[in-house]
């Protein structure tokens, strides 16, 4: 059980199915505080319903979501489970394209998220200052009062990650965060996952073997919703379960 | 820079119309009163009377708007509670008739006596009172809202078969009303009214009156809803009609969001409906029937989804071609209001407001823009 302590995410033997597809059939990992953790598997492997678990989304069948040792995340929705400390990107940028890019993260800034709290809302100095920070984090400043829909593919992925590090999280979950990205910009983005993971705990999905290695983290490997293998890139790239998973089909 | 000057410009778009409407609303009952008959200027009681109706439907246009344009919910039953608001002004009115009833009983309508009642139903206890009246005028629209709210937002339902249910609603209502035994005078509605707070319904002066208030209603209600809207719950519902799970894992409650403002929305529908009635004279189960709401989403549609002031805007000029066009074409009416429509959605997508305001934003920017591209 000291494992569940101490950890920030604890899974374990998680289950989840469909109409009787199994997509998830006990899933253990363990993330510690402050740990940036790479997640790769095939299509099918689980990623996208362990996000979903973890955030609220879909509740397992089974199996026990811990958050920081003690917070059972089985039992809460999507809103707590984020005003909690758990931010996600997902895979396709969603950003609120009608509105500006500066009113994206005053949405997601970190606040009183009640109905009549939001309404009579007023921006404080320190709320202003904060923004500032993180258009400068995302490289947005110039940008600020267009509307997001005008950017670009990476700068909406940028403007999300943006909008999660508003939320002061304290875990990022982050699905395929370069998808469609230039290789500028993968680097670009490979740093500033790095520069977020100085403060933040981050578990990072993705198909990208290069972007992973540039990470340089822990990787674990799902397949058919279980752990196949977790350790180095260099370990579990050249772990005959792994090869045989990615290879022989 | 652009939304800024788009914000900006939607600052000074409610603040023109609520401007011109003030305008209307001293100036129309003034050149009524005023005026000798002759005079060119001199507005005629019967259109003061139209015109307070377009306000009425106005004023639930901008209720429809603030869910429909802002917050993504398509409501097929906002007549529902313009009607509910109507029948609670009309219970009030005919509790004012007293004896001057054809079967002149002190406390009971004309047509409980007819039914061969003894006694007032619980549901017209205090609707001889203004103050209760005016009460039950938001609070039961705003209650039904509320609850219908909790259970289809709660249950995430949403898009199309949120309309459907709303639809079903109205349509329920409407088959409630119809039986005699709901109490709330059948299918004949209420009507025969007599006065309101003491002034006879059917004179000048308090035509005019109605007329006054019914617009000041439609300022008030632009205001309100234009505060809703620039307030970071404004942001907040343009973000669930966009994004409506990514608003949940920024941790946003979206279902209290969306019964907040639906409820908002419900309660100025009901005093719309409120102020609807006196001016026409009656209230009937018609009110609930789905095609008035249907009706209701195509004003909204032609003046412009999600500009608060197209809704007035489209309220009052399809309100105003159906005057002219059942007077002339009475039998192809509804095949108008289809073709209008299809129309709107095919070449005014953004209705009459919405494409005004994109053809300003593609003047020259102003100096110091850095990208003038436009906004689409």
């Amino acid at each position: 059980m000291d494992l569940a302590k101490n950890s920030l995410l604890y899974l374990d033997g998680v289950a989840v199915s469909f109409d009787g597809y199994k997509a998830l059939r006990g899933l253990s990992m363990v993330i510690e505080p402050g740990e940036m953790r790479a997640i790769i598997g095939p299509n099918g492997a689980g990623k996208t319903t362990m996000m979903d678990v973890i955030t609220g989304k879909t509740r397992p069948d089974e199996g026990e979501v811990l958050f920081a040792g003690s917070t059972d995340l089985t039992q809460m929705d999507e809103a707590a489970i984020a005003s909690l400390g758990i931010g996600r990107k997902f895979q396709k940028p969603t950003v609120f394209e009608s509105q500006t890019v500066r009113d994206n993260l005053v949405l997601a800034l970190q606040g009183d998220r009640g109905t009549f709290a939001t309404l009579f809302h007023r921006l404080t100095g320190r709320e202003a200052t904060r923004l500032d920070e993180l258009l400068e984090t995302i490289k947005l400043q110039d940008r600020q009062n267009e509307l997001a829909k005008n950017l670009s593919h990476g700068q909406k992925q940028w403007l999300e990650i943006g909008m999660l590090l508003a939320q002061e999280p304290k875990l990022l979950l982050v699905d395929e965060p370069v998808a469609g990205m230039t290789d500028a910009e993968t680097m670009e983005t490979a740093h500033l996952l790095r520069k977020i993971n100085e403060t933040k705990s981050v578990v990072v999905v993705e198909h990208d073997m290069h972007f992973v290695r540039e990470l340089g983290v822990k990787v674990t490997v799902l397949h058919e919703g279980a752990v196949l293998s977790e350790g180095s890139i260099d370990h579990v790239a050249n772990d005959p379960r792994v090869i045989e998973v990615y290879l022989g089909r | 820079m652009i939304t800024s000057f788009l914000l900006k410009g939607f600052d000074r778009r409610v603040t023109f119309a609520v401007l011109i409407l003030a305008v209307i609303a001293v100036a129309v009952p003034c050149f009524n009163l005023y005026l000798p008959q002759n005079h060119p200027l001199h507005v005629p009681t019967y259109l003061v009377q139209l015109w307070g109706k377009y306000a009425a439907y106005a004023m639930l246009a901008v209720a429809l708007d603030l869910v429909w344009g802002y917050c993504g919910i398509l409501s097929l039953g906002h007549g529902a509670f313009f009607a509910l608001g109507g029948y609670a002004m009309g219970m009030y009115l005919m509790r004012q008739i007293g004896t001057r009833g054809v079967y002149a009983h002190p406390i009971l309508p004309d047509f409980m006596v007819f039914l061969n009642w003894k006694e007032l139903p619980v549901t017209w206890y205090g609707f001889d009172w203004f103050g209760y009246a005016a009460f039950m005028v938001m609070f039961v629209p705003g209650l039904l809202a509320f609850v219908f709210g909790w259970f289809a937002f709660r249950s995430r339902v949403t898009g199309v078969y949120l309309s459907i249910i709303t639809q079903a609603m109205t349509y329920a209502l409407l088959l409630a009303f119809f039986r005699n035994d709901m109490g709330f005078g059948g299918n004949n509605g209420l009507t025969d009214f007599k006065d309101i707070l003491g002034y006879n319904i059917q004179a000048d002066t308090t035509r005019a009156g109605l007329f006054f208030l019914t617009v000041l209603a439609v300022i008030v209600s632009l205001i309100l809803a234009s505060a809703i809207v620039n307030s970071k719950l404004g942001k907040v519902l343009l973000a669930i009609r966009d994004a409506e799970s990514r608003t949940r894992f920024i941790g946003y409650r979206v279902e209290n969001f969306k019964v907040f403002v639906f409820t908002v929305s419900a309660c100025m529908a009901g005093i719309a409906g409120a102020l609807y009635v006196p001016q026409v004279g009656i209230i009937n189960p018609s009110e609930f029937s789905p095609a008035n709401s249907i009706e209701a989403v195509i004003w909204v549609a032609v003046g412009g989804r999600g500009t608060l002031v197209g809704a007035v805007v489209g309220a009052v000029a399809v309100n105003w071609g159906k005057t002219w066009f059942t007077g002339a074409f009475p039998a192809y009416w509804l095949f108008a209001l289809g073709a209008l429509f299809v129309l709107v959605t095919l070449f005014l997508p953004k209705g009459i407001i919405g494409t005004l305001s994109s053809l300003m934003a593609r003047r020259p920017a102003p100096a110091g823009t850095l990208n003038p591209k436009p906004a689409e």
